[in-house]
């Protein structure tokens, strides 16, 4: 294992492909694919909150979880710390997934309703065979108070918290490994603005705290921007830009991400410059536009979008986008 | 509340006293809705924001009497829909308002359209259930409905059934139905929630864009305050089955009187904020309604609260065409204030 340096990244995805097979009739053949992930590539660096934003069906979640093995890639490699992690088998995964740990969307479905609070939080350490059970309680009690759940919930169920206290435990049990690398796919966006808040502001405070990495994956731009340093706006199974949170907003340089930060509803709203509203709707993944995938949608395409597909080309700064027209849409 | 009697000819909808309960199953009663008072002018846009359970759809529904049992309207309640009391009338004179009068949309599509029927057919059964039509003249006239809420080539989308249709198609089909009967009133239940953020643009337009083009007053439920910055006229903020602010939309939000307003506005990441900064953020969580502290609702979690907030409850007290129910708003030099039972 090499010793983490800055700017050798913690995770690297090339070329990464994931693609569901789409099974029909008596003798279940393949009759197509939806090409959820279409190659990506990525790099998230030691201690950085990296931003994976887009609508739904774009692919964001299926990344998500390819990146950490949930879902095996259709082709691509993946190396996290250095090492390469798509062909590890039984035991190494087992031993890798304990430096990357996921917190779930919907804490009411992904939390077992047999299991008390605190087993749930222990369970990690249960897993791997750490500590006698005596440790492994006070361990998950001493991360229970960290995320701020008190030591009476230890006993209660799942059924029994809010919502803000289930997206809390989901937290503390991801934590409790120590892992280097979470993934949080939309762990906010189920809660109310007012405990919304509390979380973003808790993930802040323990990604200081515990050295912590994260993938910060949400539908929602301003939150993105908010908490991630860089973000990667997807569409349609592509990256199609990538920068820093403050690039991103200053100079969006793709038409799809000038619209999408157009479209958020925005309590200053009235100060705003004009809307831009797309026209038409998200194209099937199973079968993408030729070309650029946004093209259907653009405001400014041109013949040249539907025949030779973008690639994402660094403009300098670290800002890469996938556009044949880049930053020549402004709204 | 005497300055609104002279616009009593342009008030659509009048709500006075609104109180429903639910029983629970250790038999005492929840009340949802509390003693609430709303108005609505014709024409207009009115935002109603709040958190999950504050009461926000169990006040919309309970406009239509959509509320079922466990939940009872109480007896007190007026509902005043250009100028009938909907709560004084029987099952069959209801159904005639639904149509013409007020319609309604909800956020999941599916539990409004049935799965079985085109949505073509749907359009026009509903339009043939509230006048007599031909099929012939319903059809043409589903159709114009279909491209009034912009679905592209509704001719051969007539024929469609609801799952062959994307969520945002889906819920124009809705919208089609709600207002296929020209209704002077839209009541539009988080319509948008589930949809993406481009496809959530394109519907708050065509609501926008409707309500100019059909003269239909809209009232909009919604969590998003920024949903309401962009298109209501009017805001009442909901917390705890208690209206707690009221007033001119652009007020509201640029000078919210209430800590709740203020806290929900603050504790909304926006685009571009300080991302060193930390995010405020109103301490503690929603009260349960079976066990709500004594005085202000607000009070455990609000930083502003004083003595009196924890012993009485504010009301709404007005000022001038606004209201906040705090009683950090009722300044005892201010002039003409009144508390507002």
């Amino acid at each position: 294992m090499t010793s983490p340096v800055t700017n050798v990244p913690l995770l690297e995805a090339r070329s990464v492909y994931k693609h569901f097979p789409v099974r029909r009739g008596l003798l279940q053949r393949v009759v197509a694919k939806v090409r959820a992930v279409d190659g990506v590539d990525l790099e998230i660096l030691p201690l950085e909150t990296f931003g994976l934003v887009g609508e739904s069906g774009c692919g964001k979640s299926t990344l998500g979880r390819t990146l950490v093995r949930l879902l095996e890639p259709t082709s691509g490699e993946i190396r996290f710390q250095g090492e390469a992690i798509t062909r590890l088998q039984g035991r190494e995964t087992k031993r890798i997934r304990r430096d990357m740990q996921f917190i779930f969307q919907d804490s009411a479905t992904s939390l077992n309703p047999r299991k008390t609070i605190g087993e749930i939080v222990a369970e990690g350490l249960l897993i791997h065979n750490i500590g006698t059970a005596r440790e492994r309680h006070s361990r998950a009690l001493e991360i229970m108070n960290r995320v701020g759940l008190g030591p009476a919930l230890a006993d209660r169920y799942p059924q029994e918290c809010s919502g803000g206290q289930r997206q809390r435990v989901g937290i503390a049990r991801a934590l409790v490994l120590e892992p280097k690398l979470v993934i949080a796919d939309e762990p906010v966006s189920s809660l109310d603005v007012s405990i919304q808040s509390q979380v973003l502001n808790l993930l802040v405070d323990l990604r200081q705290r515990f050295g912590l990495t994260y993938l910060f994956i949400a539908h929602n731009l301003a939150v993105v921007t908010y908490i991630a340093d860089r973000v990667a706006v997807m569409y349609l199974g592509k990256v199609v830009e990538l920068a820093t949170s403050e690039d991103l907003l200053l100079n969006p340089l793709h038409p799809y991400t000038v619209s999408l930060l157009s479209a958020i509803p925005d309590v200053m709203a009235a100060r705003r410059r004009k809307r831009v509203i797309l026209a038409g709707e998200i194209p099937s993944p199973m079968s993408p536009p030729s070309g650029c995938h946004f093209r259907t949608r653009c405001p400014i395409a041109q013949p040249i979008c539907a025949e030779v597909e973008p690639t994402l080309v660094s403009g300098g700064r670290g800002h890469s986008v996938a556009c044949h027209f880049p930053g020549t849409f402004s709204g | 509340m005497m300055s609104q009697r002279s616009d009593f000819d342009s008030e659509l909808l009048r709500i006075e006293h609104l109180t429903v309960s639910f029983a629970t199953s250790g038999g005492r009663r929840l009340v949802a809705i509390d003693d609430i008072e709303l108005t609505l002018s014709r024409g207009s846009i009115l935002g109603l924001v709040g958190e999950s359970g504050c009461g926000k759809s169990v006040t919309a529904r309970s406009i239509l009497q959509l509320v079922k049992p466990p939940g009872r309207i109480g007896a007190a309640s007026r509902i005043w829909l250009d100028g009938r009391d909907l709560t004084r009338l029987s099952p069959d004179e209801l159904r005639r308002v639904r149509g013409p009068i007020a319609g309604m949309i909800f956020q999941e599509p599916s539990t409004a359209i049935n799965p079985m029927y085109t949505v073509g057919n749907q359009i026009s059964e509903t339009i043939r259930a509230h006048e007599r039509v031909s099929g012939r003249v319903a059809r043409t006239r589903a159709l114009e409905l279909m491209s009034l809420v912009r679905i592209p080539a509704p001719n051969r989308r007539y024929d469609d059934f609801p799952h062959q249709m994307s969520g945002g198609m889906r819920q124009r089909v809705m919208i089609a139905i709600a207002i296929a009967c020209h209704p002077k009133l839209l009541i539009a239940d988080e319509p948008t929630t589930a949809l993406d953020v481009t496809i959530q643009a394109q519907i708050l337009e065509l609501l926008t864009n409707l309500r100019s083009q059909l003269g239909m007053a809209i009232l909009i439920i919604t969590h998003d305050l920024g949903i309401v910055a962009g298109m209501a006229d009017r805001v009442a903020i909901m917390y705890a089955g208690r209206i707690v602010e009221q007033g001119r939309t652009e007020e509201v939000l640029q000078d919210p009187k209430h800590p709740y307003t203020q806290g929900l506005l603050k504790s909304v990441p926006v685009l571009g904020m300080d991302r060193g900064a930390r995010l405020p953020s109103i301490p503690g969580t929603v009260p349960n309604l079976i066990d709500l502290p004594p005085g202000c609702r607000f009070a455990p979690r609000c930083a502003s609260a004083f003595e009196k907030c924890r012993i009485e409850e504010p009301r709404l007290i007005q000022l001038s065409d606004r209201g906040a129910a705090c009683w950090l708003c009722e300044l005892p030099t201010r002039p003409g204030t009144a508390v507002l039972g």
